[in-house]
């Protein structure tokens, strides 16, 4: 960092700095401390008294099943939801790199979604495919499909997947297009005058330079769907049917919040501390490497 | 540039045009049913084309005393949702200019510190956190209020490093020349500072409307009565009385109600959306 001018005061920093620190401490640093110290406790189950008991509710948490289970949902969900919506996002995004004339339209229309909560693309979806009034519902069982998300398990997993992907894509769009401007145009007329056809040009020059974008972009929505999808579950699965779409971190929130089983899901937030701890990392490493602070 | 072929033109065009039907499709078809009857609704398949009941059901959705969620009105609920959004919105930019003024325009004691203080809140998101910080909110009176709907989500890590990433681009030269003119740090921020900062303001702005509109666990958790929902919360309300008394065409006015706001906003403010969707998640 290079030496810059400053100002010389000595209280007015701080009191700058006041309100944000006040807020980080009191809901982030606070609430998170209490948090690690409740994973090592264990509560009688009048929560009257509370004994540590070290790691014991980790061991427990980890050797039970519906955890195994929720992690499982979790990593399946996640892989999908990132996968397709970017590979949807990647496929149009290099066919509207092709296009001139109305591409600014195109981009429009396609970035909206990104306005829609989570919890409303997941009720918009439920609305096109329940049983009883959904359309398409209607004609896939008119083909004679037994369809119904919410008796079926691997089916409420593709529904959540299909609504938190479609949220996803115009995101995934945005970042691919610019990506695909960013690529030097002589790179691909040169491969072009070498005789390289399109799909040619598109694995061997295109895709590779899109590489840091397309892992940046992975961990990002890893993070979404690990995160930012509670909405789409609490509203339109609730975790089921049985606990067939129970993610991580609806079970956090239903063990938490709606079973009070405090020491257990203590110990499941510190798990997900971790799991964001170690994403961030990942993310930022990615990150120093691009960005130059001046 | 290299030499197209007009069919693939046309097949980059074609394939454009499913992509955005798709996307689009669940959305027109939200506002589709909007505008039908009740029974018109229950009996799939649903229409291709708008109905003819888009001002009654709207009129009655809006100003009509019915379709409401446990006697409360969905202009209360969208009143909520606009205050919860504005708030956060205004408040992290405000308090991260602030955070990142000082971190850069300043020299003292444990700076670096606190800056990795903001810095670390991004690894912890209110899902890893559920019970303490209700338990917080509990203590401190603030369910149920605007406050806590939008005071513990306005510490921002990263608004305060989109805005120091900004201000260490400016030249020192400038802060120099400032305070030969005679200006204060209080002068310098106000005339200099925050005018040169209005697009990346925007962008925020922007981005962080969004945010605080679609937000879904933190109002679940710190709302309990029913009139202080915000939009989002209190259409999951709606859908989940679902018996065969549910309103569905009202359903559906609401959802698009709940829909439109942060569409405009991104729609009209399409140029600072992805500018700040770009830079602050870098």
């Amino acid at each position: 960092m290079t030496a810059r001018g400053t100002f010389p005061h000595r209280l007015l920093p701080y009191l700058l700095l006041a309100p944000q620190l006040a807020i980080t401490l009191v809901f982030f640093y606070w609430p998170a401390a209490q948090a690690l110290y409740q994973s090592l406790l264990r509560e009688d189950p009048f929560g009257l008294k509370s004994r540590f008991v070290g790691l014991a509710n980790f061991r427990r948490v980890l050797s039970e099943p519906s955890y195994l289970n929720s992690l499982e949902v979790t990593v399946i969900f996640s892989v999908a939801t990132a996968v397709s919506a970017m590979a949807i996002a990647l496929l149009l995004a290099t066919m509207a790199d092709k296009i001139v004339k109305g591409r600014g339209l195109y981009r429009t229309l396609m970035i909206w979604p990104y306005a829609v909560a989570p919890a409303i693309a997941g009720m918009l979806w439920l609305f096109l495919f329940n049983p009883t009034m959904g359309t398409f519902a209607y004609m896939l069982r008119s083909t004679g499909y037994n369809w119904d998300p919410l008796l079926n398990g691997n089916q409420a997993m593709v529904l959540i997947i299909a609504a938190a992907a479609w949220k996803q894509i115009s995101y995934n769009f945005l970042f691919f297009v610019a990506g695909l401007q960013s690529i030097p145009r002589t790179l691909i007329e040169a491969a072009a005058i070498d005789g390289a056809g399109e799909t040619k040009r598109f694995w061997t020059i295109v895709f590779p330079l899109l590489a840091p974008i397309t892992f940046f972009l992975l961990v990002i929505n890893t993070t979404y769907a690990f995160f930012d999808t509670f909405g789409i579950i609490h509203a339109v699965t609730g975790g089921g049917p049985g606990k067939a779409t129970e993610t991580l971190v609806y079970k956090v929130y239903n063990d938490g919040f709606v079973n009070l089983q405090l020491g257990s899901s203590a110990a499941q937030s510190v798990i997900l501390m971790i799991i964001v701890i170690a994403l961030t990392a990942v993310q930022f490493r990615y990150v120093e490497k691009r960005v130059h602070y001046g | 540039m290299i030499g197209q072929s007009r069919s693939r033109t046309v097949v980059a065009h074609l394939v454009m045009i499913v992509g955005i039907l798709i996307v689009a499709f669940p959305i027109y078809y939200t506002f589709v049913a909007s505008t039908l009857t009740l029974r018109e609704i229950l009996r799939p398949p649903l229409p291709l084309l708008p109905g003819g009941e888009f001002f009654h059901n709207y009129y009655a959705a809006l100003f009509g005393g019915i379709g409401r969620i446990g006697g409360v009105g969905v202009d209360r609920l969208l009143i909520n949702s606009t205050i919860m959004a504005l708030g956060i919105a205004v408040g992290k930019i405000a308090i991260s200019i602030l955070s990142a003024y000082a971190i850069v325009f300043f020299r003292f004691p444990l700076r670096m510190f606190f800056f990795w203080t903001i810095f670390i809140t991004l690894m912890l998101p209110v899902e890893v956190r559920i019970l303490p910080t209700y338990k917080v909110m509990v203590d401190l009176n603030l369910i149920d209020t605007y406050t806590g709907l939008i005071l513990p989500l306005i510490a921002s890590a990263t608004a305060t490093l989109l805005f120091r990433q900004f201000f260490m681009t400016i030249p020192a030269e400038l802060l120099e020349a400032a305070r030969v003119d005679g200006a204060g740090p209080w002068r310098f921020f106000k005339d200099i500072l925050l005018p040169l900062s209005r697009t990346n303001i925007a962008a925020l702005f922007v981005i962080l409307f969004i945010y605080g509109w679609t937000q879904y666990l933190w109002p679940l958790l710190v709302t309990n009565s029913n009139d202080m929902n915000t939009i989002v919360i209190g259409l999951r309300k709606m859908i989940s009385f679902a018996d065969a008394d549910t309103e569905w065409h009202l359903v559906m006015v609401t959802c698009m109600l709940a829909i439109l706001p942060p569409v405009l906003v991104v729609v009209l403010m399409q140029r600072w959306f992805v500018r700040g969707l770009v830079e602050t998640e870098k």
